[in-house]
This record gives structure tokens, C-alpha cells and sequence, in this order.
């Protein structure tokens, strides 16, 4: 009877866990690698996109999502779990500005995914989210770097990695971060990083990048103006390919 | 006669250097009727931010409620204090859900920003807001204040000099308005303190 409590969300077990959480964090931990780094002017967040086939078209696949014009985000795990909640995400950023005209802080929107996510594992009728998000923001406190896991917990980060090859990642990312690393250097770290665990070649159509950097200015009349979140293209993601090799 | 002058009343906000001042009368009537003269029309929003209601005083008492529930929400939620310029968005939003049932007041929001840059500006009753440089007003009153707000007004006035200024444009603007005055309160905020002052006025 050791599996009497593996089907319910709802249920502990005896051990005090919620066996279908553990499941959706093994649905993680096989997805595919993304990688964030936190640096003193922005943030860069970087994922494999690989197609199981070579007939398919992946110059429309997007792993990389833009959230608010300031927030952005990337998924280890299960690609439709991690549209659904790209798709709650822009609407609940939007929401906030419908109220505030004004893009919601990275600390708010990432509480809102979190609230989503915990939601998911003690509602009836569904399953947990089997994505670990890794969400990049940039507000009038500065750059911030937030994992999201299943279960709804979240952490802030300097520089993290989520999925399959996240334990040799994070040792990797361990001895290359220092706190005063800036974006290039970042960039650069992340993509060497994704390196380590590659199977097969990388190239500018096998990896997306997405960044976030500026400064938080404020207009003549006090509005405040904020850093664009924006993903590079497969140009740029060539150039800096070329510059490692 | 409109709803909107069912129960009467007067609120003006005007920009100094480096400081705002909101002032309302404190006039409760039915139509013509003088029920209290204790009825103060503005509230403190934050450290440095006030919002005045003026309008039918059910309303006014009812969203001065909502607005401290959502300013404290705000700032429980944010960790921060809300800033003058987003809460006239949060009062536009209120306003604006309901659109065709609306509260029947048009609030004035007056404050320093984190910056201490003043901020001023006013609504109407479904949350059109109006940003202004100089001073805004609003109320039964709002047509005489205009006439003494664009004669007295100046830029740059100091804080002592503004409290003149916003105080002797509004006892001269309700003076020609029979449902607002018996009394007044003038709130000045400046980056190091807040001074309210109450002022007596005509009582006839």
C-alpha cells in the first residue's frame, strides 16, 4: 500500500509529503535546462530549445516569453503547463495595470504565478503545474531573478539552473558568478553554462536568450520609465556563439 | 437639482515650492439646510499624500473607507507606501467600475511624490483624471473657486505663503456659494511635516 497516496493532490502521506508534487518536480528535473543570471545592470535568462526532429520548423517555437514589457520568463519542464501560465501571467500583469497604470513590480507578479501554482495543488479536478519557472524582472528597485516551482514556493536568486542538467549547472555557475558580474559577461556565463550539458551542436537556432537591462528613469511629469525586457535573435545569439568558440 | 449638490461642499489643492496644500469647508447640509459644520471633506492617504472627497456625503464617507482599505492593502501587499500619482490611478480604476451607477463625488488627491516632487490632481465622478501644475478644484463650490484660484495663485509660493493663498481662496469662493463654508481645513504638506490648520470663517 505504499501508493495509497500517490493519486490524491490532497492527501500527505505519512512521511508528510504530497507525493503528486514530488512527481511534478520529477517532471522538472528531466525537463530541458534553462539557466539565469542575475548582474549588476540586468538580468539574462537562456533555455535549450532542441526539436525532436529535424523536419520541424522551430523558428517559431518560443521558450522565452515576454510577460510585461518589464518582465520575462522561462520554463524547465512541460512546454503546454508553461504556456498556460504564460498566458495567466501577462493577463494578471495586465490587471495590475489596468488599476495602477503602471507595469507591476517583478516581486508582484511572481507572488501572483506563485498564488496560480499553489492553487493548482489543492484544487479538485486538476493536476500541479510540471514547469519550474525561472522569471526575470526589472522594477524601480532593480533587477530581480525568481524561481517558481510547482509546489508554489519561490526564491529569489543571484544565478540559478532548473531541469535536467541543473546540479552540474549550478556547480558551473558557482565558481564563474562574482557579485559585480555585468550583462555581457552574464550572457557569455549562461551560454557556457548551457554549453556544459549540450548534447548534440549548438547554435543560434538550438538556444534562446532573453535580457533585461537599462535604467529606471523618471519623466519631466514623474512617470516612471522602466528597462524593456527583450529576447535576442538568432544574429545576436550567433555573435556571441562565434565570440565563445 | 443634481445629486451632486444634495449635501454641498468645497475642495481646492494648489502646488507650492517644494510642497502642496489641500483645503476643504466643513459644511453638512440637506439642500439648504445646515445639519453639521464638522464634516471634514479630506483625508490622509499616506505620510505625504491626502485625498479629498467632495460630493454626496454618503459617498464621501463610504470611499474614504475604500480607499483606506485599498491604500492599506496596497502597502501590506507591497511593502511600500503608495505613491500620489498611482493612487489617482487606483481612485480613476474605483471610479471608473462604476461607470454607469457611478459615486457621486469627484475626489481631489494632493501629496509628494518619493521624491518630494509635488503632486496634484483632480477626477470627476467616473474617474477622468485631470493632472494639473498649478491647483485644482472641486464641489459646489468649484466655479468660484476657479475665479479666486486663478487671481491669487502664483509659482513658487512657500509654504506659509501658500497656506494664505489656498486659505483666502477658498473663505472668498464659499462665501459666494450658500451650501458650502462654516468653517474650513487647510492641510499643507511640505518634505519635513504636515501642518493642519482649521479655520474658523464666516458661520452665516
Amino acid at each position: 500500500m505504499a501508493d495509497r497516496y500517490s493519486f490524491s493532490l490532497t492527501t500527505f502521506s505519512p512521511a508528510g509529503k504530497l507525493v503528486q508534487i514530488e512527481h511534478a518536480l520529477a517532471a522538472v528535473n528531466s525537463g530541458v535546462t534553462s539557466i539565469g543570471i542575475k548582474a549588476t545592470n540586468g538580468i539574462v535568462i537562456a533555455t535549450e530549445k532542441k526539436a525532436v526532429s529535424t523536419l520541424i520548423d522551430d523558428s517559431s517555437l518560443e521558450k522565452v516569453a515576454i510577460i510585461s514589457s518589464n518582465i520575462g520568463m522561462v520554463y524547465s519542464g512541460m512546454g503546454p503547463d508553461f504556456r498556460v501560465l504564460v498566458n495567466k501571467s501577462r493577463k494578471a500583469a495586465q490587471a495590475y495595470k489596468r488599476v495602477y497604470m503602471e507595469e507591476p513590480p517583478t516581486a508582484i507578479l511572481v507572488k501572483e504565478i506563485a498564488g496560480v501554482m499553489q492553487e493548482f495543488t489543492q484544487s479538485g479536478g486538476v493536476r500541479p503545474f510540471g514547469v519550474s519557472l525561472l522569471i526575470a524582472g526589472f522594477d524601480e528597485s532593480g533587477p530581480m531573478l525568481y524561481q517558481v516551482d510547482p509546489s508554489g514556493s519561490y526564491w529569489p536568486w543571484k544565478a540559478t539552473a532548473v531541469g535536467k542538467n541543473m546540479v552540474n549547472a549550478k556547480t558551473f555557475l558557482e565558481k564563474r558568478y562574482n557579485d559585480d558580474i555585468e550583462l555581457e559577461d552574464a550572457i557569455h556565463t549562461a551560454i557556457l553554462t548551457l554549453k556544459e550539458g549540450f548534447e548534440g551542436q549548438m547554435t543560434e537556432n538550438t538556444i534562446e536568450i532573453g535580457i533585461i537591462t537599462g535604467v529606471v528613469s523618471t519623466k519631466d511629469d514623474g512617470a516612471v520609465v522602466l528597462p524593456e525586457f527583450r529576447k535576442l535573435s538568432p544574429v545576436e545569439i550567433k555573435d556571441y556563439l562565434a565570440n565563445i568558440a | 437639482m443634481s445629486i451632486m449638490e444634495y449635501n454641498g461642499g468645497a475642495v481646492v489643492a494648489m502646488v507650492g515650492k517644494n510642497c502642496v496644500a489641500i483645503a476643504c469647508d466643513k459644511r453638512l447640509g440637506v439642500q439648504a439646510m445646515t445639519i453639521s459644520t464638522e464634516f471634514k471633506k479630506t483625508f490622509q492617504a499616506t505620510p505625504k499624500t491626502y485625498i479629498g472627497l467632495p460630493g454626496l456625503a454618503t459617498d464621501v464617507q463610504t470611499l474614504a473607507e475604500k480607499f483606506r482599505f485599498k491604500v492599506n492593502m496596497y502597502r501590506l501587499k507591497e511593502e511600500r507606501e503608495i505613491e500620489p500619482r498611482t493612487l489617482a490611478h487606483l481612485v480613476s480604476s474605483t471610479l471608473y467600475e462604476r461607470r454607469f451607477g457611478p459615486w457621486f463625488v469627484e475626489p481631489v488627491i494632493a501629496g509628494l511624490d518619493k521624491e518630494n516632487r509635488p503632486f496634484i490632481c483632480s477626477t470627476d465622478l467616473i474617474g477622468c483624471i485631470n493632472f494639473a501644475k498649478d491647483f485644482v478644484v472641486s464641489g459646489t463650490t468649484s466655479n468660484q473657486l476657479y475665479g479666486m484660484c486663478e487671481s491669487l495663485w502664483e509659482p513658487d509660493l512657500e509654504p506659509e505663503e501658500l497656506f494664505e493663498t489656498i486659505s483666502q481662496s477658498l473663505m472668498n469662493a464659499v462665501d459666494r456659494d450658500c451650501l458650502s463654508g462654516w468653517g474650513a481645513e487647510v492641510t499643507i504638506i511640505t518634505p519635513e511635516k504636515i501642518i493642519t490648520r482649521t479655520l474658523r470663517s464666516r458661520q452665516d
